[in-house]
């Protein structure tokens, strides 16, 4: 059964995505116990995948049984499985979240929602499983075409944002395969672990300088890498929040592995940082992609949007991670991209839950918010903390190697980002901070405010939502207390070995 | 040095963590039974501290191992002698604040009183964690809990006024811990430890100007904190808070911990030696000086009451650190033990300071003339500790200030001899108006002019304090070994360096 | 020099293509044009993979007679096309059909919601309505 695991955390969900009409043609409500049900096979998976690779290091799996370079391979090691447990966890907490909000922004749409939010987790975790080029492009596709028709079903903009996202999307995805073609033509593999083998030979080829300038950019579009992030706001603010809640986590998150991937196992850490300047530019890009983001955080008053525009700020802390080419830098970049997964999950829950009960997202409008929803508005703000690198939530940890990688490098600026961005940080969620727990400042609201002081009744957000609200606050201060453990245990492994 | 390993320091910091979160499950509803977990952590804070004393004063010290990151990075409590002496204030006054709060958010029928005792017992928490921690990563992460932790006491009072304290206070304090996060990652990029270290660790791990910029850093994250000019802003505006808050954070726990935090660094991280080759321990000292000087006018210039001791605190917390930047034996007991004294000593200045909120509900120097005759209790303590933090025998503010004095002759630096003797003129300047206003003066109409004193609560906690300052004076070793465990932090620091 | 631009000229077909396809989908107004743009922005990357697999000469990769008595006769790989890009085309095609399906599937919500496809009109719109 063990050795199964890699096939089934694909299969199943595949499978069980196209039998969510058959079930939902019959009776509608069956759906969301249906979807609930089978996320927990990979997350049953991964955590085996996971207990596997660490046990007797790392394995593939053989689709079809057809030998590598010329079958489809399942190539597992340590980062692999480690962002799998991340992906089906998280995916599994969203759905439980899903219910509610489902069931009140797309009433009509139960059905199709859940076929293709199955769909959109097969694509994530086949991206990341596989350790095929070209299979890498079809699971991408198959996660971002479930994406575009996900956010589509949004609210009033969406449609656009959607349109707007499958175009840049589509030229991500056929740069990264162009990168796929140029390879191949140099090659003539489209196996990972056989080009790995194949490329040292070539790294001075034209034809492999242009298939790794596809490939950084083709990521950097799917990764909301900044320049290249402009769909991002449009798309992930107007999804769904159920929708949101999965891609603005995952998707960076993923693109951010395959770009650790490509650049440290197909393309080995001497060509990538020593042949090419590739790591110059993304580190800076990183920087404006920090400022940038969160300047225009601040001027949003819209939570969600604000969230989406910290999101592209967190891309370039992990992006950063990679660009200074160290091995703590790197330990940093993978141990961000959990926390600020399980961050980012976070706030996005909590944003979905008080959507779904105020009705608002107006961060002005969240007066009182803590008495109505205490333990949602406590979740909230352990994350915030755990944003501006409080310790000894998460977030805390990830800057530390992070800030260690760029000290090693001597890469003084880019230390400064990360720093300014914590405080920026903390400009923006204690703003939200200060509009839900404290009284209004203007003397207009003051005098209602007063009045209604005593009246103000709990009115918390349904179970269904506040136990993966509070799973994953919890999972906030666990992951960071936890943090040397899980560097020690499985991050380690996971850096590429020639650093 | 003889380690002993217990796991009673994560207890002392975990009883008032539990206590905060029974606190918070306990509410607004049954408030007896919520003040009753308030002063059983604290009384078992305090008892869990003390246990540990006679240990200490043995010459060993007590390490506990939270958790491990990495090689060289750790979650860690090591209590040596100077650590204990800060948890050793800190728990101490902890109880009298505790009765003192329940006094005082009773007598003005405070808003929030849950989240007010729930964040004072997570203060605590990270104070004694800061005390204890055995490497500036621990202290780092107590530290940016404690600034978190207090921003909720700051903004008590939810007006536009404490919102825009609150604002200030992270503002200071969240650029404060960038700068420490960097200034640490880099040491352990450059040494591969942390742990802190009588007489220093980091010399000879970087070129002079790399360690005057990380000793820069490090006194600039610490010393907002510690309010030391010219990042003292946040504290006078802090002063918003409730008294008792004011009283055990702004002039024990919060600044005590900045100031705790800038001693480690010049005596444990940097180490005399290496600041003596740096030539930096002047410009510390004089940096030190310009606050004393400057806060000690600026003092004089304030009519809120409350504004004018934050002030005084931000004099003789610059006190402490010039006692640190001298770098020889008698003032670094002078400045060390002046922890201990100006915290008994402020607090009862606060003490009495909030007592007069909640009685006759003044705020102001100028509004006190002939109040003591109503309050005598209270205006008596007011004088015991104002004196004594102007210098004058028998109060133990005497005892450190001789020290300081000492330690100036030592380092030959006669300026700083002057420096601490106008400071003692400033502060009796802007102390002793007031003692004399409110006794000797024509008692203003709205002032009884007989005995009504605050709430019993508030009265005898500040009387304690006011005795303790005293009983301090004339024995320094009483109760709780406080000169014993500052010469021994001093002898272990000289021993190396 | 003009040798090796005809040598090369499958290459520079799709790369003409790729441009123009790039170009519709990021200078034209209309949602349609940008659509078909991306159609010929795919068809372009389709192509490339496909000539790729070509060689001068060659056939397709079916042996014949195989199994028959001949199975001793040498395989010469030069003789054969390489079906491997092809094939990958084949996945390739479905994708870039699948994603036209979605985006058209986009473009009629939009229109339902705008009565046009003109992205400026669109934007004025949205405007007016103050969203």
């Amino acid at each position: 059964m063990a050795e199964q695991f890699a096939a089934l955390i694909i299969v199943v969900p595949l499978i069980s995505s196209l039998l969510v009409p058959v079930i939902g043609w019959g009776q509608k409500k069956l759906c969301y116990p249906w979807v609930v049900a089978v996320l927990v096979v990979p997350l049953i998976c991964s955590l085996g995948i996971l207990n596997t690779v660490l046990t007797t290091g790392k394995f593939s799996y053989r689709l079809g049984g057809w030998a590598p370079p010329w079958g489809i391979e399942y190539a597992i090691d340590h980062l692999n499985a480690f962002v799998l447990v991340i992906v089906s966890f998280i995916s599994l907490m969203v759905a439980i979240h899903s219910k509610k909000s489902v069931e009140k922004e797309l009433s009509e749409k139960t059905v199709p929602f859940y076929t293709l939010f199955l769909l959109l987790v097969t694509g994530l975790l086949g991206i990341v499983i596989t350790g095929d080029a070209f299979n890498l492009f079809v699971f991408l596709e198959i996660a971002s075409l479930s994406c575009y028709a996900l956010i589509a079903i949004g609210e009033e903009g969406a449609p656009i944002a959607a349109f707007n996202y499958i175009i840049i999307g589509t030229i991500g995805a056929c740069f990264y395969l162009l990168g796929v073609g140029y390879l191949y033509i140099a090659t003539g593999s489209l196996n990972m672990a056989d080009l790995a083998n194949i490329l040292p030979d070539l790294y001075h080829s034209k034809v492999i300088l242009v298939a790794f300038a596809f490939f950084t950019v083709g990521i950097a579009i799917k990764g909301g890498l900044f320049p290249l992030h402009t769909w991002l706001p449009d798309a992930y603010c107007t999804a769904p929040s159920a929708v949101s809640s999965l891609i603005a986590p995952l998707m960076t998150k993923v693109a951010a592995y395959v770009m650790i991937r490509l650049m440290f196992t197909v393309f080995q850490p001497h060509f990538s940082v020593e042949i090419v300047p590739v790591f110059a530019i993304l580190g800076w890009l990183s920087v404006f992609a920090i400022f940038w983001g969160g300047i225009k955080a601040l001027a949003q008053t819209d939570i969600k949007r604000m969230l989406v525009y910290v999101l592209v700020a967190e891309v370039g802390y992990i992006v950063i991670g990679v660009s200074v080419a160290n091995r703590v830098g790197l330990t940093g970049a993978i141990l961000h991209i959990m926390n600020d997964a399980v961050m980012m999950t976070c706030l996005f829950l909590v944003v979905g839950a008080i959507l779904y009960k105020t009705g608002t997202r107006e961060i002005h409008q969240f007066r009182h918010l803590n008495k109505k929803m205490p333990f949602t508005m406590a979740a909230f703000t352990i994350t915030a903390l755990s944003m501006c690198g409080i310790p000894p939530a998460c977030g805390f940890f990830s800057k530390w190697y992070l800030i260690q990688g760029t000290i090693e490098a001597g890469q003084w600026v880019w230390a400064a980002a990360l720093l300014c961005s914590s405080l920026i940080n903390a400009v923006l969620f204690f703003r939200v901070i200060e509009c839900a727990y404290l009284k209004p400042m203007e003397p207009a609201y003051a005098h209602n405010a007063g009045e209604t002081h005593g009246e103000i009744l709990r009115d918390e957000a349904p179970f269904t939502m506040l136990v993966p609200i509070v799973i994953m606050a919890a999972g906030v201060i666990f992951l960071g207390i936890f943090s040397g453990k899980i560097i020690s245990s499985v991050i380690q492994f996971a850096v590429p070995a020639s650093f | 040095m003889d380690v002993i390993y217990s796991s009673r320091p994560l207890w002392a910091v975990l009883v008032s963590m539990i206590a905060a979160f029974l606190i918070l499950a306990t509410g607004e509803k049954n408030r007896n039974i919520r003040e009753s977990w308030t002063i059983m952590a604290a009384l078992a804070k305090f008892l869990i501290v003390l246990s540990m004393v006679p240990v200490i004063l043995q010459g060993k010290v007590i390490e506990y191992t939270i958790v491990t990151f990495y090689p060289g990075l750790l979650l860690q409590f090591r209590i040596d002698a100077f650590g204990m002496l800060f948890g050793v204030i800190a728990s101490s006054l902890w109880i009298l604040t505790s009765f003192y709060s329940i006094g005082y958010v009773r007598g003005l029928n405070e808003h929030a009183q849950t989240r007010y005792f729930f964040a004072f017992a997570m203060c605590l928490s990270s104070t004694i964690g800061i005390a204890f921690s055995a490497n500036l990563l621990t202290f780092l992460v107590f530290y940016e809990i404690l600034t978190i932790a207090t921003y909720p006491l700051v903004i008590h009072s939810e007006s536009k006024e404490g919102i825009m304290a609150g604002r200030k206070y992270l503002a200071y304090t969240l650029t404060a811990g960038c700068v420490l996060l960097f200034a640490i990652a880099a040491i352990y990029y450059m040494t591969g430890t942390l742990d802190f270290k009588a007489g220093g660790f980091i010399a000879g791990s970087g070129s002079s100007a790399v360690l005057i910029m990380l000793f820069a850093m490090l006194i600039m994250g610490f010393g907002v904190k510690a309010g030391l000019m010219p990042m003292h802003e946040w504290l006078p505006s802090a002063m918003v808070a409730p008294t008792p808050v004011s009283a055990l954070l702004h002039a024990v726990a919060v600044v005590k911990a900045g100031v705790f935090g800038c001693l480690r660094v010049i005596l444990y991280v940097f180490g005399p030696g290496l600041l003596h080759d740096l030539g930096i321990w002047l410009i510390m000292a004089y940096i030190a000086s310009f606050t004393i000087i400057v806060a000690g006018f600026l003092a004089l210039g304030q009519d809120h009451l409350k504004r004018r001791l934050a002030f005084s605190t931000i004099n003789n917390l610059a006190m402490i650190i010039l006692g640190a930047a001298l770098l020889t034996k008698s003032s670094m007991t002078g400045g060390i033990i002046h922890m201990a004294n100006h915290a008994f000593m402020k607090i009862t200045l606060f003490f009495c300071a909030g007592a007069l909120h909640v009685k006759v509900h003044k705020d102001y120097v100028s509004q006190l003339d002939g109040i003591g005759r109503q309050m005598p209790l209270t205006m008596g303590a007011f004088a015991i500790a104002a004196i004594g933090l102007s210098g004058i025998p028998p109060m133990s503010g005497f005892i450190s200030k001789w020290f300081l004095c000492l330690g100036a002759l030592e380092a030959n630096q006669i300026i700083f001899l002057f420096v601490l003797m106008t400071s003692a003129m400033l502060d009796v300047a802007f102390f002793f108006p007031i003692i004399y206003n409110s006794f000797f003066k024509k008692p203003l109409d709205d002032v009884t002019p007989h005995f009504d004193e605050a709430p019993m609560f508030m009265v005898i906690p500040l009387v304690i304090t006011a005795l303790l300052s005293i009983v301090f004076g004339i024995v320094p070793d009483a109760f709780f070994r406080f000169f014993s465990l500052t010469s021994l932090a001093v002898q272990n620091i000289m021993g190396v360096g | 020099m003009l040798d090796y631009i005809i040598s090369k000229y499958n290459f520079w077909i799709y790369v003409v293509l790729m441009m123009i396809g790039l170009y519709a989908m990021i200078g034209k107004k209309n949602l349609i044009k940008k659509l078909i743009g991306m159609n010929i922005f795919q068809s372009a990357m389709i192509l490339f993979y496909v000539s790729i697999g070509v060689k001068a000469g060659a056939t397709v990769p079916i042996l014949s007679g195989h199994g028959h008595g001949h199975v001793h006769e040498v395989i010469e790989v030069a003789k054969y096309l390489n079906p491997l890009p092809h094939v990958l085309m084949l996945t390739a095609i479905v994708v870039s059909i699948a994603t036209t399906g979605v985006a058209l599937a986009t473009l009629i919500l939009i229109y339902r919601r705008y009565n046009t496809l003109e992205e400026d009109e669109i934007l004025k719109i949205r405007k007016d309505t103050g969203v």
